[in-house]
């Protein structure tokens, strides 16, 4: 071979404490090395093109570059050698940076170690081969899990793209929690009034497929190639001749119903449309409540409907389909608060969570907008609103900040203010956090304009006084002092989680999830909505915490990813996978039995059972290399070969 | 049964009613205490305010001897010798903290000690509550009560091991078994002023005073305690606490065992009663009315029926 | 400023050191909530609030901390502790600088202390409290001649109050013997008992 290798400094990182020359030197004695360097900065376009240029000039077959981690800029030197005519795997890297400059400062052992790594790179390469890729198609199409806005966004532009989407929600209207609030902050806008539109756009638009009341049930498949199964929830309603027009709802007679759409601080009918806005606007039976199904006797939904829409035997029904790529978007839910005993522990009727309040708010909740107490539907006077229950708080591990209520919190005591003049609104807060556009002058204006009172300090405890009041212990740290109030009504700003079924959900997916839930994206400063799984993206709160406009931001750069994934009639597989030598296979199974994705099938060869890699679905992961008992599989540019002469390398300094 | 029994100072001092009742109750159900031997006073809290080996090694001193006699159990009635008890012994399991406290004692201690838990774990432990409903004589059913557990009981919660240290139940599942309405009571675990009753009387009158407002507005008929502390403070200081809110309180205060002993229908001499500060005379009537009138109301039904 | 508390003066960090090595906790973890005032049943009678303690900590101010009369006042009922969201043991940070006021002679509030040495006294006597004793001791020693006056009618009265000193059947000497050698290994190690 005539391997050409270069030493980078980058700047002082790697100069500082590396002899970047003396390696270079060490390394033109290396067996096969034919020209050594040490350039200033090799990544920069100068040291591109003069790696280049020495790949012509003294006709190197192979480069070795002595820099970085490869996770920084493997790709682009790959990149650089193939616009010089070499196939792409015969670069190798060395780092001697995160493994060497960066961790001591004795120049002596430093540039030891790196002429070290540096002839390990060496020999590793004289054990490479040229790889190629293989191109498989790509199905354009997308799958949309979650319809709150940040998916609607989604949607919408992959849709407006030109590309085919197919939206799969979970409850039986889009919307998600945006559709429940009653304004949003910092212009105080309508919620629904602004969502509304969209989520019309979503159901009219040609590009979209919407599912409610549906989950995704499996994945299987690879990136450009997924088979998606969905199971359409049984609603007892056929929504193809339901008209939405609720005659069904106001006749119902099972009015006990808990009534999710609320948060459970009202009851409703066993069949509901979620809200006058919902889309799709179609009636569904909670069957664990209606009385057709619970006793046998009722129907009186079926005789009222216009259209006969009623199908008591209805079934669940699941559907398969194929689909290019997939954005997860399946924001969040609020903790179990009533893990707070001293706040009650969820038996006082009068101590809400912060969305509960907010569809008391709203004119379209379960009181007409009207704010009444829940224990005896009195208008109260002191509302006393409690910020950071479950976030913040590492007593129960919750240590995170759930990012949005101390705005929303403001929100709703301007709100408070607007609906009763003469109400009295305290806020208890550890601190604030209005970091977004006219935000802090937002939570200015509680204070300045509406008379909030907000005091800086935890809530130790709630409790009744036994005359109809609440009384809230609390503190006010700037006066140095506890402090006690006579609450009417107290709102919990609750801990956010993601959704409920996240973690299965990502299982599905094959991407990781932390222990809250939130799925991991690849960089979270710079790849917010890639995962580590090709084909899949996020957007969202079910990422992590975040408003509206960052939601609507990552629905669009979801989007963005998708429609540059499919700006290509094909993809290219990564070559480096799994190999079997037919030869050498004896059929023993185990790879199949340990490769985690299933990678691996038994094929009949000439009458004899043998292992055959799936190219499309290895990943790469090396478990079966290392399994076989026979050295028959490989994982190509990681083969036993290639890392025992690394080895040998080493063990020979 | 047989249990290893820590009655502690007040039991035969200003608590003497609790203990009282507490041999009481424990004899209805065939429960024998007998004393560690030779025990001392645990130091309560000024022996831990002022050095906490000091503190350990007044509880080591009963702990060793209660593992000489190869106890398996110890039992307790007031919370303050309970807590003090438990936190010896788990400090005394760091081997810098033994050899101090060995040092003050007349030799090296037990190298383990037997655990220690409160008499009424001890009796929830050997009696579900299907037992004792069946030893009641005397149903409660018609009492609104409150329990009140103090502020040592349930906290801190690994060493304690008294279920929620917001919200323990045991004392209410106990009263409920004997048929007693337990009002949900949100200040269960507050504390009560402690031992500042002598030198900062304010300070007791005043949080004394809170939970007995509380109670008073949630209208029940009697507070009822665990811990000779809470109840000296509610019971014999309760004209100091009506005097510093500006009330005047008429609370009955009575220790579970003196309540439950009423339930078992034992004779109230051996239960104390007299030495209540806060009359439960008025509790007792009340009780004895409401069963007479259901005594009279389904002979009413029988007689309807016939 | 006049008022400002000079740290590049004040501040004493193998205050907080010791502090946090006494009590094994880490103070820098407060985040100054307020949730341990909010729910500490003594801060009437506190000069500084328990969270302002913590705060003072954290800033080193050793005079602040051990001069004050909180540390006296507290109840020890560990209502902080329990409802600190970081898990912090206030009570016990309280309770070590109890220990480490008294050790420096640095007795804000006479009273409570006189009070826990005649309980003290007592059970070395006696080897059980003998409740009369520690009243009159207290009264003795701090002066308060009618502490309590109101209550020893009803106590004698309903049979509270021994007028005997319940002592172990043995005698007292065991226990004696604790508080006598407690007392000796202080002075051998220039500790205030």
């Amino acid at each position: 071979m005539r391997i050409g290798v270069f030493v980078c400094h980058c700047g002082s990182n790697i100069a500082g404490t590396v002899d970047c020359a003396k390696v270079a030197e060490l390394a033109r004695a290396y067996p096969d090395v034919v020209y050594a360097d040490d350039p200033m900065y090799t990544c920069a376009e100068p040291g591109q093109a003069a790696i280049e240029a020495a790949i012509h000039e003294h006709k190197l077959d192979g480069v070795v570059v002595a820099s970085c981690s490869p996770r920084m800029h493997e790709p682009t030197f790959r990149r650089t050698v193939e616009r010089a005519g070499l196939n792409r795997y015969m670069l190798e890297m060395a780092n001697i940076r995160e493994h060497v400059s960066w961790i001591g400062r004795d120049m002596n052992a430093n540039t030891n170690k790196a002429a070290e790594l540096v002839l390990l790179a060496v020999e590793k390469l004289r054990n490479n081969r040229p790889l190629l890729a293989k191109s498989f198609d790509v199905n354009k199409r997308v799958l949309v899990i979650g319809g709150g806005v940040a998916g609607i966004q989604a949607a919408l532009d992959c849709a407006d793209g030109g590309v085919p989407v197919v939206l799969v929600e979970r409850d039986a209207t889009i919307g998600g929690k945006m559709a429940k609030l009653d304004k949003t902050f910092p212009t105080v806008d309508c919620s629904a009034c602004i969502l509304g539109p969209k989520m019309v756009d979503v159901a009219q638009h040609s590009n979209i497929t919407l599912h409610a009341y549906s989950e995704v049930e499996d994945i299987s498949g690879y990136v450009g190639n997924f088979t998606v199964k969905i199971r359409k929830r049984a609603t007892y309603v056929d929504w193809s001749l339901c008209t939405g027009c609720g005659a069904c709802t106001e006749k119902c007679p099972s009015k006990k119903t808990p009534d999710a759409f609320n948060e459970l601080v009202s009851d409703t009918t066993a069949i509901t449309i979620a809200f006058p806005q919902a889309i799709p606007k179609k009636a569904v039976i909670n069957a664990a409540h209606c009385r057709q199904f619970v006793k046998g006797k009722c129907g009186v939904c079926a005789k009222i409907c216009p259209t006969g829409a009623i199908k008591y035997d209805m079934e669940d029904e699941i559907i398969t389909v194929e689909v290019g790529s997939i954005i997860a978007a399946t924001g969040y839910d609020l903790m179990d608060w009533t893990v707070y005993q001293e706040y009650g522990g969820g038996a006082y009727p009068d101590v809400i969570t912060s969305l509960q309040y907010e569809r008391l708010l709203n004119a379209s909740g379960p009181t007409s907008g009207h704010i009444v107490r829940p224990s005896d539907g009195k208008e109260p006077k002191n509302i006393v609103f409690v910020q950071c229950v479950g976030s913040r708080d590492k007593s129960i591990g919750r240590p995170y900040c759930s990012g949005f209520c101390c705005m929303y919190t403001a929100k709703q005591a301007i709100l408070t203010k607007d609906h009763i003049p003469d109400s009295q609104s305290y806020v208890f807060y550890m601190d604030i956090r209005a970091a977004g556009k006219l935000y802090d002058e937002f939570t200015r204006r509680t204070v300045e304009e509406y008379g909030t009172e907000y005091i800086r300090g935890r809530v130790s405890q709630i409790y009744p006084d036994g005359q109809g009041q609440l009384v809230v212990m609390g503190v006010d740290t700037l006066m140095g002092q506890a402090i006690e109030i006579k609450a009417d009504l107290v709102v919990l700003a609750v801990g956010i989680e993601a959704s409920k079924g996240a973690p299965q959900l990502a299982e599905k997916l094959r991407i990781s999830y932390d222990s809250y839930g939130f799925f991991m994206e690849s960089h979270v400063k710079l790849k917010p909505v890639e995962t580590n799984t090709a084909g899949v993206y996020l957007a969202g709160v079910c990422q992590g915490t975040k408003d509206i406009p960052a939601s609507v931001a990552q629905g669009s750069a979801a989007a963005a990813k998708v429609l540059a994934l499919f700006s290509k009639d094909k993809l290219e597989s990564d070559p480096q996978i799994a190999q079997v030598d037919m030869r050498r296979c004896v059929n023993c199974g185990k790879c199949i039995q340990c490769c985690p994705f299933g990678a691996i099938k038994e094929v009949e060869v000439r009458g004899e059972g043998k292992a055959q890699v799936i190219e499309t679905v290895c990943q790469g992961c090396g478990l079966c290399t290392a399994t076989c008992p026979q050295g028959a599989i490989q994982l190509s540019h990681a083969t036993d070969n290639q890392i025992l002469a690394e080895v040998n390398a080493l063990c020979q300094c | 049964m047989n249990f290893v029994y820590y009655p502690g100072c007040s039991a035969r001092g200003s608590s003497k009613d609790y203990e009282l009742s507490t041999q009481a109750v424990c004899k209805a159900l065939d429960i024998n205490l007998v004393d560690i031997p030779d025990w001392n006073c645990c130091g309560s809290t000024p022996a831990h305010a002022v050095d906490t080996e000091l503190s350990a090694a007044l509880c080591v001193r009963n702990l060793d001897i209660a593992a000489q006699q190869e106890a398996e159990l110890v039992l307790t009635p007031c919370p303050s010798c309970l807590s003090n008890l438990k936190l010896a012994s788990k400090r005394m399991e760091d081997p810098a903290f033994r050899v101090r406290v060995d040092e003050l004692l007349d030799g090296p201690s037990a190298k383990t000690f037997p655990p220690v838990t409160s008499v009424m774990q001890g009796i929830a432990e050997n009696f579900d509550m299907e037992a004792i409903a069946a030893r009641v004589r005397k149903s409660l059913k018609g009492l609104r009560l409150a329990a009140y557990y103090g502020c040592l009981m349930s906290r801190p919660a690994e060493i304690m091991n008294f279920g929620d240290p917001e919200n323990p139940t045991l004392m209410e599942s106990m009263l409920a078994a004997c048929g007693a309405e337990m009002v949900d009571f949100p200040l269960k675990t507050a504390c009560c002023g402690a031992s500042f009753g002598i030198p900062e009387r304010p300070m007791t009158a005043r949080n004394s005073g809170r939970i007995l407002d509380l109670a008073t507005q949630l209208g029940v008929d009697a507070v009822i305690v665990a811990c000779p502390l809470c109840q000296m403070n509610l019971d014999l200081r309760q004209p100091q606490a009506s005097k510093e809110m500006g009330t005047s309180f008429n609370l009955p205060v009575l220790y579970f065992t003196q309540m439950m002993g009423i339930a078992f229908g034992l004779d109230h001499k051996d239960l104390g009663l007299g030495k209540l500060r806060v009359s439960a005379d008025g509790l007792i009537r009340k009780l004895d009315e409401l069963r007479r009138e259901s005594a009279a109301g389904s002979k009413a039904a029988e007689g309807g029926r016939s | 400023m006049n008022d400002a508390i000079n740290l590049s003066r004040m501040r004493d960090a193998a205050f907080t050191a010791e502090v946090e090595a006494l009590s094994g906790q880490n103070v820098s973890t407060c985040y100054q909530c307020g949730n341990c005032t909010a729910g500490c049943p003594a801060g009437l009678a506190y000069d500084l609030q328990v969270n302002k303690i913590m705060r003072a900590v954290q800033l080193g101010l050793r005079d602040e901390v051990l001069n004050s009369r909180s540390i006296w006042m507290c109840l020890s009922c560990s209502t902080c502790s329990l409802r600190c969201p970081n898990n912090i043991d206030v009570a016990g940070i309280m309770e070590t600088l109890r220990h480490m006021a008294r050790k420096e002679g640095r007795v804000t509030v006479p009273k409570v202390e006189k009070f826990w040495f005649s309980f003290l006294d007592t059970v070395r006597a006696f080897g059980r409290t003998y409740e009369i004793g520690t009243m009159a001791l207290f009264m003795m020693r701090s002066m308060r001649v009618f502490t309590d006056v109101d209550l020893a009618p009803e106590a004698l009265k309903k049979g509270k109050l021994g007028l005997k000193p319940h002592v172990l059947p043995k005698g007292a000497a065991p226990v004696s013997r604790i508080f006598e050698r407690y007392k000796e290994r202080a002075k051998r190690e220039g500790v205030r008992p």
